[in-house]
């Protein structure tokens, strides 16, 4: 008796010692890191010298009259609420289509669909800021089929420069997701669907009534996935158009960085305020989701 | 009786038309792009602005000028810059990914294998950290990196991306279909825990390695906004790093541009088409 437990003892001591690395090296760069953004949060001065605020919130009442971060998150959440429902509406269809067994080519296709996650993310941004520049490809077309007259800045205008962003996103990501729903289909039997054509129903049908119900506890990863990606926006925003015209497409991730590690600032507490406010809407965000993911039940 | 067959199968495909239509539109916008990069990459920038969407005469020509550019940001000369670079990125992108699933992998071993409830508490309380975003521990992690004087060091590249709630997930889910019985029958054969897992584990979980390694490897050369605070100096500088400075000028050459964005997804197609299976199976890691 004394000796098996003896033996656990030294298991469960085998345990904690395989994840310990792991757990030690999260807490030093995840979980500590954010005590000290929280920390920074609250001072002020070069970074070399901090001191504390006064008033000890005074960057976060600051954060409410920066104009440039209100765009940032206003862009965000334009992002969020255009780009996320299409490219997951886009990304189920398109697993639902590529599911059916009757299908000629599913490999191909699939293959082409996904393509676009093998191209970086600086990568994409580059190639559509080329697409869409004034002597790009897109004016080019547009003009030689008679659809514009003159060449539209497209990046350099607000409107325009957030449709191409948005543009990029979808293009980006529907594979990706895609994948996810692919797999979730995977786990759902076939004959479900061959038992529900018999019973007459067509694809819309089986579509509405099967697929969407039985995936969604994967629509709802997806969702957190993609809400977490949209407010942590940089790649696009730096090279494809530079948060211009004038700050106007700026993702919040690119200002922060713009007010931290850009040239010239190093705003270090206002910075790391605004950071801990995305870390916030990042965790509520996700919380209202699995809640509403729920409670379908 | 195959002819009813047949006919039911060419009915079954007359159904399917639009969803073919859909699909070909869909997988047109999706490969264009990449299409239209390869062959801007072999075209002058005149050209490309031309509205050129065929193969040109120029890649070599853009090549050198390529080389030229990151010897020119290096300090370096005969056109070893551009290949310093590219051994940077799959330095940095080879080293964490090595460490990345050993060590979680054998964190994903003791949560799964050795479980109890507070090790399952802890795990729940790791998978917090996904929530934390990259841009909020960027300025204390930049800090603790620059003290530590490690900046433009491997180490600093890889010291975020080592230990990912995402890659422990994936290990543990996987570590359900480990067969426990044989682990028993090991001990009883005098086996120790270390060996086990490396002995054991290792060779078993083979394919779950092969899909966390691909995962790791490709967010790692893609990885661009740490990178950018922590490998300022120019000779340690990332494929994504040089790219994006390639278009940062007032006259950007979009031949020359494409070249480099081709250079940069060399290894990342490669891995995509030779290994889209275990990529796709990384992606959605622990959905099962």
């Amino acid at each position: 008796m004394n000796k098996k437990s003896g033996v656990q003892r030294k298991q469960e001591v085998w345990g904690w010692t395989f994840l310990a690395p792991a757990t030690i090296l999260i807490f030093i760069m995840s979980f500590w890191p954010m005590v000290q953004a929280f920390i920074m949060s609250l001072k002020k001065g070069p970074a070399s010298n901090m001191v504390w605020q006064e008033p000890i919130f005074k960057n976060y009442t600051r954060i409410l009259q920066d104009k440039t971060f209100l765009t940032s998150m206003g862009n965000t959440f334009l992002y969020l609420i255009i780009e996320v429902p299409i490219m997951l509406i886009l990304a189920i269809l398109l697993a639902q289509i590529l599911n059916n067994r009757d299908l000629k080519f599913r490999g191909l296709f699939r293959t082409m669909v996904f393509m676009p996650c093998a191209v970086s993310l600086v990568s994409y941004a580059l190639i559509f800021k080329s697409l869409f520049a004034t002597q790009g490809l897109v004016n080019s077309v547009l003009y030689n089929l008679y659809i514009i007259d003159d060449n539209i800045n497209w990046l350099g205008q607000t409107a325009t420069a957030r449709a191409v962003i948005i543009m990029g996103l979808i293009w980006r990501w529907t594979g990706y997701n895609m994948v996810f729903y692919l797999a979730g289909l995977q786990n759902i039997e076939y004959s479900v669907y061959e038992a529900a054509k018999i019973d007459g129903a067509n694809g819309w049908k089986s579509f509405w009534n099967i697929t969407v119900p039985l995936l969604r506890p994967v629509i709802v990863m997806t969702f957190i996935m993609s809400i977490n990606g949209t407010l942590q926006l940089f790649d696009e925003s730096v090279n494809l158009t530079n948060g211009g015209p004038s700050n106007t497409t700026i993702t919040m991730s690119h200002y922060i960085w713009n007010q931290s590690l850009g040239v010239g600032v190093a705003k270090f507490g206002y910075a790391s305020a605004m950071a801990f406010v995305v870390f916030i809407m990042v965790g509520i965000l996700a919380f209202i989701n699995l809640k509403v993911g729920d409670s379908r039940d | 009786m195959t002819e009813k067959k047949k006919m039911n199968s060419s009915a079954i495909q007359r159904r399917l038309i639009p969803s073919y239509i859909f699909l070909i539109i869909i997988c047109f916008i999706s490969v264009f792009p990449i299409y239209w990069m390869l062959t801007a990459a072999t075209n002058t920038s005149y050209e490309v602005s031309q509205g050129k969407i065929w193969f040109g005469t120029h890649a070599i020509e853009n090549y050198k000028v390529l080389l030229e550019r990151a010897d020119a940001t290096l300090n370096m000369s005969g056109g070893k810059g551009l290949w310093k670079i590219m051994a940077n990125s799959f330095v940095y992108s080879g080293v964490q990914t090595v460490l990345c699933i050993f060590i979680c992998s054998l964190a994903g071993f003791g949560f799964e294998l050795y479980h109890d409830k507070k090790k399952d508490a802890l795990f729940g309380v790791l998978l917090l950290a996904m929530m934390i975003p990259g841009v909020a521990t960027l300025i204390p992690l930049f800090r603790m990196v620059s003290s530590l004087k490690m900046l433009n060091t491997v180490f600093a590249f890889i010291i975020p991306g080592i230990s990912t709630p995402f890659m422990i997930m994936m290990f543990r889910q996987n570590s359900r279909n480990f067969p426990i019985d044989i682990m028993e029958a090991a001990r009883l054969d005098g086996l120790s825990e270390i060996a086990i897992f490396f002995r054991m584990y290792m060779p078993v979980m083979k394919s779950t390695y092969a899909a966390a390694a691909v995962i790791t490897f490709m967010n790692a050369w893609n990885a661009y906004m740490w990178p950018r605070a922590v490998m300022a100096d120019n000779r340690a500088a990332t494929m994504q790093m040089m790219i994006a400075n390639l278009a940062g000028g007032y006259t950007v050459d979009y031949g020359v541009l494409m070249m480099g964005v081709l250079f940069c997804s060399i290894p990342t197609m490669v891995i995509f088409f030779v290994l889209q299976k275990q990529f796709a199976e990384g992606i959605t890691g622990s959905v099962k």
